[in-house]
């Protein structure tokens, strides 16, 4: 974990609302694994906390790190008007990823994003070793399909239908009869939810990535809990702190 | 040569430059991050005779300048606490401050019993927290049950005891008063202002507990001029907090009055800003010849031909 002064390389504007950013941080590329984010700091002092998010790809040669993210408010707005040849602070990597150990090249994976989920699942599935199956989900427009298409079997589901399976990830999965021995995912909380009970029906060992608002994004604060099945061994009652102990967990372990 | 040292009810501090209560953990996550050994003291993030679970997310909710945050006091409990933080704490050279919550006079003080023969300098009795249904800040708005648990705490306490303030109240002499009548050894103020944000788009409270307590440099102005009056009031030693993110705004709480300072909010942005605030107050005294720190406390002055008397 390093909190520096990043050079932005490049950003691009890659669909509605959606930015790619290239950052060049050495030692954050050279410490960072597929499911662990970073924190970006705001150059506006006005908006104090920093914006936690996924790291999309990891270039260690060049010491860079791809950022993908949403405008969702002032501060990602702000990131979004970056260009090359400005900077900006970051503090990362931060949390645990996705375990790559569960995959294997006998395996039979299923690496599901959905939305501005996507993102982490094209640095998993290019480091990942097993059967890649690679579903991800859209309300219309793709985006880093390529990247993805590159790395496994890629199928697509859309809200309104006009590429892949309408309707949501799962009901492309079914569609496909694809089946699976993990799953790894990440998305908005209903499909994180929809996974976690599809999984526990058929038996599949299920991955996934959850978000909460975060101020301190390295575990002080308590600001980003979500409810565990077990009483947690750092907090010593039912709450896993997202940024330290997740972003990424087994779904059995947490509440969705 | 410069002293930056300054005494609390006996605990000399290296400098003034504290960590605020529940913004620091107790050191372990910022650890790789910031040196411990450079900081005055580290006050924990508050802990009760048992654990508390906190309240429900969202807990935090960004405002201008500022942020609010209903965390709700989550903890681990006094025994794991015992077990785990204070002997990593232990290891560094810097002063221990523990800050205690409860929810009646008896938890606080089960609490304080529990830490008696610990490697603890300092307590910081937290009758002002904003975000739990009881005790906290129940008790710091009254200054009648301010001197009560003061007294309280002090009849068990082995160490010296700080009463942390809530500025949610219409007059902080009133509570500082009373925390000294009933023995207090300090007074750290403020804890976070009570503060509300709306979702207009989702037509939702930011905050599942509806209300927080705000923090940041937003409060900062209001934090100075709470230290202030409180030091008028009392004469036992204040800690100002409330905003703190550079030197300068260290410097305004201890002209302001306060021996020491706690660093709150901004370690979320900043996590260097503890060091900085240190060797930003060195460079402050060397430009202005000042050989003492402690000459600065209080030190404030009224504009020449100015002087009024409302505060």
């Amino acid at each position: 974990m390093k909190k520096t002064t990043a050079a932005i390389i490049s950003q691009e504007r890659i669909g509605e609302g959606i930015y790619s950013l290239w950052l060049g941080a050495e030692e954050i590329a050279e410490a960072a694994a597929p499911g662990q984010f970073v924190s970006l700091y705001c150059h506006d002092h006005s908006r104090l906390l920093p914006r936690p998010i996924s790291i999309c790809e990891i270039d260690r040669e060049k010491g860079a790190i791809r950022l993908v993210y949403r405008v969702a408010g002032k501060g990602t707005a702000e990131f979004s008007g970056l260009s090359a040849g400005g900077s900006i602070e970051v503090l990362g990597p931060l949390g645990n990823g996705f375990p790559l150990e569960r995959g294997g090249e006998e395996k039979k994976l299923l690496l599901i994003g959905g939305g501005i989920g996507v993102p982490p699942i094209v640095e998993l599935a290019k480091q990942i070793q097993g059967k890649k199956q690679i579903v991800a989900g859209y309300r219309d427009a793709l985006f880093l399909d390529q990247e993805l298409r590159a790395a496994g079997k890629l199928y697509v589901a859309t809200e309104d239908g006009s590429i892949g399976t309408k309707g949501t990830v799962l009901d492309a999965i079914r569609e496909q009869n694809l089946e699976a021995d993990v799953i790894f995912a990440c998305g908005p909380t209903p499909m994180l939810r929809a996974l976690k009970e599809y999984a526990l029906e058929k038996g599949i060992e299920c991955w996934i990535s959850m978000e909460e608002r975060m101020a301190c994004g390295v575990g002080a604060c308590l600001g980003c809990v979500c409810k565990s099945a077990e009483t947690d061994d750092h907090s010593h009652v039912k709450n896993k702190r997202i940024c330290k102990d997740g972003p990424v967990f087994l779904a059995t372990e947490v509440e969705v | 040569m410069i002293s930056t040292k300054v005494t609390i009810a006996g605990v000399e501090l290296k400098n003034p430059v504290m960590t605020a209560s529940g913004t620091f953990g107790s050191g372990m996550e910022y650890a790789e991050l910031v040196d411990l050994n450079r900081l005055g003291a580290v006050v924990t993030k508050g802990v009760a005779n048992v654990p508390w679970p906190g309240n429900p997310v969202p807990r935090v909710a960004e405002t201008a300048s500022g942020m609010l945050n209903a965390i709700g006091l989550q903890n681990p409990g006094i025994e794991v606490f015992r077990r785990r933080d204070l002997p990593f704490l232990a290891g560094f050279d810097t002063k221990v401050v523990v800050n205690v919550c409860g929810k009646s006079k008896e938890d606080y003080c089960q609490v304080v019993e529990a830490l008696g023969d610990e490697p603890v300098d300092l307590l910081e009795i937290n009758i002002s927290c904003p975000n739990v249904k009881e005790g906290g800040i129940a008790f710091g708005q009254n200054p009648k049950a301010v001197e009560e648990i003061t007294r309280a705490v002090k009849a068990v306490a082995k160490q010296p005891v700080i009463m942390k303030l809530s500025p949610n109240v219409t007059d902080i002499t009133e509570t500082a008063r009373a925390a000294q009548a009933g023995g207090a050894d300090a007074i750290s103020l403020i804890n976070t202002l009570t503060g509300m944000k709306i979702d207009v788009h989702k037509r939702m409270f930011a905050l599942s507990n509806r209300t927080g307590g705000l923090s940041g440099p937003a409060i900062r102005p209001v934090a100075v001029r709470m230290v202030y009056q409180a030091a008028q009031a009392v004469s036992i030693p204040i800690i100002g907090m409330g905003g703190i993110e550079t030197a300068e705004d260290a410097l305004e709480f201890i002209l302001a009055g306060a021996t020491a300072v706690s660093v709150g909010t901004a370690n979320f942005y900043n996590p260097s800003a503890t060091v900085q605030i240190a060797e930003g107050i060195e460079t402050y005294m060397e430009r202005y010849g000042i050989a003492d720190i402690r000459e600065l406390i209080g030190a404030v002055k009224d504009q020449p031909g100015r002087e009024v008397s409302y505060l």
